[in-house]
């Protein structure tokens, strides 16, 4: 009985512990940030590439795909009310203040979060910290700040090229396939999206850049320096980026509210 | 060196393609009506009700968009909702006996100012203010109306 004690206290102590080296290597990155921005921009021009430009094809596939199947789900349920004229708003404020943020952000997950942290965590693994450090390199300095920068930079441009294919693939779907009035739909559109809601998801499409480069970069530095460990971290940062950015996207609706 | 290029070209390409979304985003899906004119006149009108009607929404003739609210204040004088609104000078011949009623776009749009036009030789001018108005159809008063009347015949 008391060893369950002991166990669950030293599960919460862990987690405490965690959490509070995550807040510190957080405030470590951010205090690097600055300098690494004007002294090698070459580097985080490099990850903007690496993260932003590589991921681009996913991001507007899918962005296609999501606003399309929006489009679709819209009109089949206004319809019922005669309201179809009425897609192009539901579309855009589902895109503009949810859907763009969040599932961009669980994709940047996946194509570059994943990336990220088994790219560092074999780099951990095979030494290469270490060994810049030995050519008193700082690792952090060098490696991870350029990485959760490029990551934090092409956060927000990614969501806003996703809700513009969304947008256009709304489009297609709503007027050349279901003859929804194209005057309508634009709009209904413009008279309902306020400039509010789209401050809401640039805020929020910077926020989850944070939290994701910032969950990839701290899972493969903390990664098990081993072929099971960096795989596991891999998928750890799928996971809590994904519970993150979730919980988060709750948290900032509820205060925008 | 080759490398380093196609990867500035690719930031530079990405940077861009994110910023002109951003513009678009923007610019096209808000702003309600296309309303800009570059010389407007003012003219003001009272009503009892002006139900959910807010500035910047636009005033139309004729289901054309030619001025917008500019500002929903209560008048303590009065006891009315003083509404003030600009029109474009492009149209500065609209007769000062026109109607202004509060009308709603479709079923559950938003609402705007319908402008009447009446028979006066005399123009809406900066400053004028218009006599003839109709309120906002509020949902609740006609349902309200509609259960007392039902309601006075109902014996119980």
């Amino acid at each position: 009985m008391t060893g369950l004690i002991r166990d669950i206290y030293n599960q919460v102590f862990e987690f405490v512990r965690t959490f509070g080296a995550f807040q510190l290597f957080f405030l470590r990155l951010v205090r690097h940030s600055p300098r690494m921005l004007v002294r090698r921009p070459g580097l985080v021009i490099k990850q903007v590439y690496n993260t932003g430009a590589l991921s681009l094809v996913i991001i507007m596939v899918c962005g296609f795909f999501v606003g399309g199947v929006l489009g679709l789900q819209g009109y089949a349920n206004l319809a019922r009310f005669n309201a179809e004229d009425s897609v192009g708003t539901v579309v855009a404020m589902a895109l503009i203040k949810e859907l763009g943020p969040v599932i961009t952000a669980l994709l940047f997950a996946g194509r570059a979060g994943t990336a990220l942290s088994s790219e560092i965590g074999l780099m951990k693994a095979t030494d290469q910290l270490s060994a810049m450090e030995m050519m008193a390199v700082n690792p952090v300095r060098r490696v991870l700040v350029p990485r959760f920068l490029g990551g934090v930079i092409a956060m927000p441009f990614l969501v806003a090229i996703f809700t513009c294919i969304g947008l256009f693939g709304a489009h297609v779907v709503a007027i050349d396939l279901l003859s929804v009035d194209v005057g309508a739909f634009w709009q209904q559109m413009q008279s309902t999206v306020d400039p509010k809601d789209i401050r809401e998801g640039i805020l929020k499409s910077f926020v989850f850049g944070v939290v994701a480069s910032l969950l990839a970069v701290w899972e493969g530095y903390n990664a098990v320096p081993t072929a099971e460990g960096v795989g596991r971290a891999t998928t750890r940062t799928v996971v809590i980026t994904a519970i993150a950015v979730l919980i988060l996207d709750f948290m900032i609706t509820a205060a925008m509210l | 060196m080759q490398q380093t290029r196609s990867v500035e070209i690719g930031t530079g390409l990405f940077v861009l393609l994110g910023m002109s979304a951003l513009f678009f985003l923007t610019t096209q899906t808000t702003g309600g009506d296309n309303f800009s004119a570059d010389k407007t006149y003012q003219v003001t009108a009272f009503f009892e009700n002006v139900g959910s009607l807010k500035s910047r929404a636009p005033v139309a003739m004729s289901g054309v968009t030619i001025g917008r609210v500019n500002s929903v204040t209560f008048d303590g004088d009065t006891l009315q909702a003083k509404v003030v609104f600009e029109i474009d000078s492009k149209y500065d011949s609209i007769p000062d006996d026109s109607d202004a009623s509060i009308l709603t776009a479709g079923l559950l749009g938003s609402q705007y100012i319908g402008l009447q036009a009446g028979g006066s030789e005399d123009y809406l001018q900066d400053g004028s203010e218009i006599f003839f108005v109709q309120d906002a159809i509020v949902l609740e008063n006609l349902i309200g109306k509609f259960l007392v009347g039902g309601g006075s015949g109902d014996k119980e």
